[in-house]
């Protein structure tokens, strides 16, 4: 039971240090690389590895938020802070709908994202 | 008139967030540098904002219909700006080309697993 601990937080390390690079390599958010690595990996159903993810991404933000506001002063935080209302009306939308369709619609509407942005990395 | 599109593509950013876990900030930065006129850099600094307060409330309503496991989070979380200092190494080192292609094909790659795996799934 101990060593099953310790590989699944093995993995999840592993997988916070993988959406940390891919981010620093691509500019691509974490939750690209954190949601499917949850599924494949770990063995979520999709509506775990979504929730999972915007857990991990609160802090990303946050710290990232911290580290450009406090280091370098380049976020504007009334900005910002205004328009994450429409943001906030769209997660609450999103998280209800995400709740009333089937698991796997939620694969295929990430599926399609991941498309999108390979064509993006392709064409750029 | 900008204002309303770029609160248009925050409302869609959100939406993308709640229904498959990711940040959004591929929808913030351009609302923020297109519409609202903020440079590359502080529009990608100003939309880390925006994602921790999208992610935190999406994530407050995952937990409450039990689709969060807070530990986890908070392990991948932590772990991940370390991640980010590997990365941007790598990307000095390594020719931008290649690195953009491989990336491409992992994440076709990934997308087809995940076809797969909807269409072996139950309705």
């Amino acid at each position: 039971m101990a060593t099953a601990t310790r590989d699944h937080t093995l993995k999840l390390a592993a997988i916070g240090t993988l959406a940390g690079i891919f981010s620093g390599l691509f500019g691509v958010g974490g939750g690209t690389v954190i949601v499917p690595l949850l599924i494949f990996w770990l063995g979520y159903g999709e509506r775990l590895a979504t929730g999972t993810s915007l857990g991990a991404i609160v802090l990303i933000g946050l710290l990232g938020t911290l580290a450009q506001g406090g280091l370098y002063g380049n976020v504007h935080l009334a900005t910002g802070l205004l328009l994450a209302i429409p943001a906030v009306l769209g997660v609450l939308a999103g998280t209800a709908i995400q709740q009333r369709i089937p698991q796997r619609a939620v694969s295929l509407l990430f599926a399609a994202l991941l498309v999108a942005v390979a064509i993006e990395l392709i064409i750029k | 008139m900008n204002e309303v599109l770029a609160a248009l593509l925050a409302v869609a950013g959100g939406l993308a967030g709640g229904l498959v876990g990711v940040g959004g900030g591929v929808l913030f930065v351009p609302a923020l540098t297109v519409f609202l006129g903020l440079s590359q850099v502080e529009g990608e600094s100003t939309s880390l904002l925006i994602i921790g307060v999208v992610a935190l409330v999406g994530a407050a309503r995952q937990s409450s219909y039990g689709n969060l496991k807070l530990r986890d989070a908070l392990v991948i979380g932590v772990l991940s700006p370390l991640g980010v200092l590997i990365g941007v190494v790598v990307a000095n080192a390594v020719p931008e080309r290649a690195l953009e292609l491989s990336f491409a094909a992992l994440v076709l790659f990934i997308a087809y697993g995940l076809v797969r795996r909807a269409l072996s799934q139950e309705a």
